[in-house]
């Protein structure tokens, strides 16, 4: 025999192996490779306590809770599990007794200086430092010393406080403002004993996100207003549901308690959320539990509306809808059954105006483009922006771009008239004014460092309504142009409204938009008008047309929380069941179906749209085929779009996508002439907080609201002649105002904006709906 | 509260332009902030912020780890007394209590004047030449109550203005580099300029 053995030449198949084998605890394990060890072990079916790792956030190796042994070349040897990757052939072990020494050591450390108020904590209960020193800790102090002391809850901003003596400094605050939300205005300060988390003096923790924080922390040291000593968590009951405020969709907890609603958490939704919430959707439960809601139907006596019955508010609805013509406005924040119901009983009614949007979205046809999903966007190599401040308007879906930029996954390409959240993250940000985009978009599209980067990978446009006070066509133009330079682009638009996607898909769209609708109106042309959750004077643009439409309409029908400035003109008004007060599903800005929870007793006599409609049909004789959620809902898998449902994927967590018939965009013919020298463009957007039902009705966000200031860029205000902070007179096509003004660098220069629906002066009152962009003449008083 | 004056504004924006980031400069602003007002103030704290672009709350983080940073006002001479061991033994708290009734204040305090706080501090790294004492930071080894008597009235009719600066001040060479130099990364060509 050779020793060479050249003849036998083996043929072993080229296997790829993905992942890395280890052991943890004696059991073999497959880890994925960049893998941190503390979630293959979890994985792996050994949980490893820890406080300071939290799965969507760097690890920073700060609390030692989580350490473990590995086998090295030496023997064993500790290691902290959050900030050790896998390898292949790691041997781990995570319950030998130098392990157990070392977590219980590091238990009695942190305990030493924690004041232990667990009976008055709100966390208690539901406290990872309770629960491990429980499952991880020694069982007794050796510590008899005097602890740290410190002032008791100090507030850190209006909706959160911060008791100094029970944090462990575990450093997932501070990384999750700084990292996560990218406002980094809570530090650690001090050090040594005297280390505690804190802001700058009298500078609060003014996050939008500041919410995420409280839940988040390992110990009852963060707490938000609303909860605080509301419940015991054992008393809590909860159901997982999706958060409708705005069309991001996040995934929530929602939790109650004697049949009242107290809190609601963030679920890790790999889609969507990835378990944040924005400050409004997490603490706007308040509004539910409002003393003001509606709790039983209205009908209008002369100039009175006078409780009433459902059985004769219904006749009456019933009795409107039968002659006449009639349209339907709003739809878009109640649930995909909700809609359904109601454009069934429309199209049994041959009700042909409907529009759930109210002139401040656009068009259905871009829901028929190539859509992207909000990971796509998250990943794209380029995200082309056109859109409001992601971050007052979609908060949770600004977080997710703002990461795929920070993470240098993706570069932001964005185009607007004011600086934006994203601004400071965008690779380029180009300053447009309205009714000159497409051209803007057109030119920097051609520039050659923007094609290269085009040229890259792939492409998503995220395409919304950036301002109120102009045409929706100049969005239009805008994507038009991108989809023209860019053909593969896929495109995620966002619109505002919780459901709009579901709602149009259910049917509540037509070719009649809510200005053709209200024009009719104001006109005398229509006799019905019914608004589903809609308050048209606070919410359509031009509050001029909305208020002649309405006191135009012989009879409005209003189906809401709460009364408001349209419903109080309204000459029935149903009480309408609320978020947590009922059962279905909603669509987020993606098209993807998840389900909205019933946790509580609809307050009152209200009801769900989707009941009304179904009992106003049967006073009509007119059979929906659906009495049920459950029936309504098989008759929406009947449906192509809402198809996708059928196998329950919608209760999910991650829910699924709607099939959206393919469509193409209108052709729009979006030209704005220059404006003279005198004029300032008018941008009209939203903030986080307004005085929209929601925050209003919330005692812990109300106060949030800022008044209206008209913000134009220092240069013009300059060539102006006025100086910032002073009373100016802006007056449009439409009304003159008296308003304080503000120099502000980040609004564009030729450009003057104000917030919508904001306390002060009512933007609306400035707009024009029908001109294709609004000019503003500053002149001092 | 005071911002920082316009000279020291073009001083700070030349100690950004030394750092490949302008964060990295928070701490030398930070000393610049306490050479101009004694102590950091508030505004000054803002105006950092500004300058380098992270939020007053980065800031406030970083100046607070640091002792010898002080956020109130402070007399313009501080003076540290050691009470650590090596100094203990051979006398350091009665020299302590010595500058407390020399003063007439405890320490920790100011006096009303403004012109002394008294520190008791743990080693200071002069074990050898014990009991050590520092007046803003500069030391007085084998400290007697006769020196340190001595030492108060020198620094209260300014005899010792030469070498004992307000608090505060570090050091009253300032060695700078040039604007040539932080614009195009050429050979540093420091330059001294005596203030
Ligand atoms: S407040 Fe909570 S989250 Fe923040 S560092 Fe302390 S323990 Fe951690
Ligand atoms: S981002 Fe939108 S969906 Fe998410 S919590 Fe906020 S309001 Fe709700
Ligand atoms: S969880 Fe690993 S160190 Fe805190
Ligand atoms: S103990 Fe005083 S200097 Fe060391």
């Amino acid at each position: 025999m050779s020793d060479v053995n050249d003849t036998e030449v083996q043929e072993t198949p080229v296997v790829v192996k993905t992942t890395l084998s280890i052991t943890v605890d004696g059991r073999a394990h497959e880890a994925e490779p960049g893998q941190l060890l503390i979630d293959a072990c979890e994985d792996a079916g050994s949980y490893v306590p820890r406080f300071c790792y939290h799965p969507r956030m760097e690890p920073v190796g700060m609390c030692r809770q989580c350490l473990v042994e590995v086998e090295g070349p030496r023997g064993p040897m500790m290691v902290v599990s959050c900030m050790t990757p896998v390898a292949e052939g790691q041997v781990a072990r995570t319950e030998t007794p130098s392990v157990k020494r070392a977590q219980e050591g590091v238990l009695e450390l942190l305990l030493a200086n924690h004041p232990l108020d667990c009976p008055v904590c709100d966390k208690g209960g539901e406290c990872p430092l309770q629960d491990q020193a429980f499952s991880h800790g020694p069982g007794e102090s050796r510590f008899v010393e005097e602890k740290r002391h410190y002032e008791k809850p100090i507030p850190i901003s209006d909706l959160v406080f911060l008791d100094r003596e029970r944090c462990i400094l575990c450093d997932r605050c501070t990384r999750f403002a700084d990292e996560v939300a990218g406002d980094p205005l809570i530090s650690f300060t001090q050090r040594g004993n005297n280390t505690q988390v804190n802001t700058f003096p009298d500078e609060p923790f003014a996050s939008y996100f500041s919410g995420n924080t409280v839940q988040i922390c390992p110990v009852g040291a963060l707490t938000a207003k609303p909860y605080r000593f509301k419940a015991r968590p054992w008393d809590l009951e909860q159901r997982e549901s999706t958060c409708t405020t705005c069309s991001v969709g996040c995934r929530t907890v929602i939790q109650s308690s004697r049949d009242e609603l107290l809190r609601y958490q963030g679920s890790d939704s790999d889609a969507v959320n990835w378990g944040w919430l924005c400050d409004k959707g997490r603490f706007n439960f308040e509004n539910v539990n409002s003393e003001d809601r509606l709790e039983q139907p209205l009908m209008r006596d002369g100039s009175n509306l006078v409780p009433s019955t459902w059985s004769q508010a219904s006749a009456a609805v019933a009795e409107a809808l039968k002659t006449g013509t009639t349209a339907i406005l709003g739809g878009a924040r109640g649930t995909n059954e909700d809609a359904f119901a109601w454009a069934r009983l429309a199209d049994a009614l041959g009700i042909q105006m409907r529009d759930p949007q109210l002139s401040d979205g656009l068009p259905t046809e871009v829901f028929g483009l190539p859509s992207a999903s909000i990971e796509e966007a998250a990943n794209a190599t380029t995200i082309i922006v056109i859109a409001p401040d992601l971050k007052e308007e979609l908060p949770v879906l600004y977080l997710r771009l703002r990461d795929a930029a920070e993470k240098r996954r993706s570069r932001i390409l964005e185009f607007t008239a004011v600086s934006t959240g994203l601004t400071k993250y965008s690779w380029k940000s180009v300053p447009t004014e309205p009714g000159l985009q497409a051209s803007t978009v057109r030119n920097t599209l051609g520039e050659a460092t923007v094609r290269e980067q085009l040229g890259k990978g792939n492409v998503v446009v995220v395409v919304g309504r950036a301002s109120l006070a102009e045409s929706a066509d100049h969005t239009v133009a805008a994507l038009s142009a991108v989809l023209a330079e860019v053909p593969g682009a896929k495109v995620l638009p966002v619109v505002r409204r919780g459901n709009v996607r579901g709602a149009v898909a259910a049917g509540l769209g037509s070719n009649t938009n809510a200005t053709e609708i209200l024009t009719a109106a104001a006109a005398g042309k229509l006799d019905t008008l019914v608004l589903l959750g809609a308050d048209p004077i606070a919410d359509f643009p031009d509050t001029d047309l909305a208020r002649r439409a309405i006191s135009a309409v012989r009879n409005v029908i209003s189906l809401d929380t709460f009364l408001t400035e349209s419903t109080a003109r309204a000459s029935v008004v149903l009480p309408a069941s609320a978020y947590g007060e009922k059962e279905g599903t909603t669509t987020n800005l993606e098209g993807r179906v998840t389900s909205v929870a019933q946790k509580v007793t609809a307050r009152g006599t209200s009801r769900a749209d989707w009941m009304v409609a179904v009992d106003i049909a049967r006073r009509l004789n007119v059979d929906l085929g659906f009495d049920s959620v459950e029936s309504i809902q098989r008759a929406m898998i009947a449906t192509t779009v809402f198809a996708p449902m059928a196998d329950g994927g919608a209760n999910t967590r991650e829910g699924v996508l709607i099939d959206q018939p393919a469509m193409s965009l209108p052709t729009v013919s979006a030209t704005a002439g220059t404006h003279s020298s005198y004029d300032l463009r008018l941008v009209v957007s939203r903030r986080m907080y307004d005085q929209g039902a929601s925050t209003a009705h919330s005692p812990s966000l109300v106060g949030l609201a800022q008044r209206n200031v008209l913000r134009v860029n220092s240069a013009d205000l300059a060539r102006i002649g006025v100086a910032s902070g002073t009373s100016v007179r802006a007056t449009s096509s439409k009304a003159s105002v008296s308003v304080t003004v503000e120099a502000d660098d980040s609004v564009g220069r030729g450009v003057a904006h104000l917030t919508f629906n904001a306390p002060g002066i009512n933007a609306g009152d400035l707009i024009d709906v029908n001109a294709s962009v609004n000019d503003i003449k500053v002149e001092t008083l | 509260m005071s911002r920082f004056n316009d000279s020291n504004v073009t001083l700070a924006k030349e100690i950004i332009g030394r750092f490949p980031r302008p964060k990295s400069a928070v701490i030398p602003l930070l000393h610049l902030a306490q050479e101009q007002d004694g102590y950091v103030t508030r505004d000054a704290m803002s105006h950092i912020a500004e300058l380098v672009n992270v939020t007053t709350a980065e800031v406030y983080g970083t100046a607070t780890f640091y002792e010898m940073f002080k956020f109130e006002p402070i007399g313009k001479y501080c003076v540290n007394v050691c009470t650590n061991i090596a100094c203990q033994l051979v006398g350091g708290w009665e020299l302590l209590e010595h500058a407390e009734e020399k003063l007439g204040i405890k320490a920790g305090s100011t006096t009303e004047d403004g012109l002394f706080t008294i520190e008791d501090v743990e080693c200071i790294a002069a074990c050898t030449e014990a009991p050590a004492i520092q007046v803003n930071y500069r030391y007085r080894y084998k400290v007697t109550a006769e020196n340190l008597d001595q030492l108060i009235d020198d620094l209260r009719a300014g005899r010792l203005a030469d070498e004992i600066p307000p608090h505060g001040t570090l050091a009253r060479v300032r060695q700078r580099t040039t604007d040539t130099w932080a614009n195009t990364g050429i050979e540093a060509q420091a330059k001294v300029d005596a203030r």
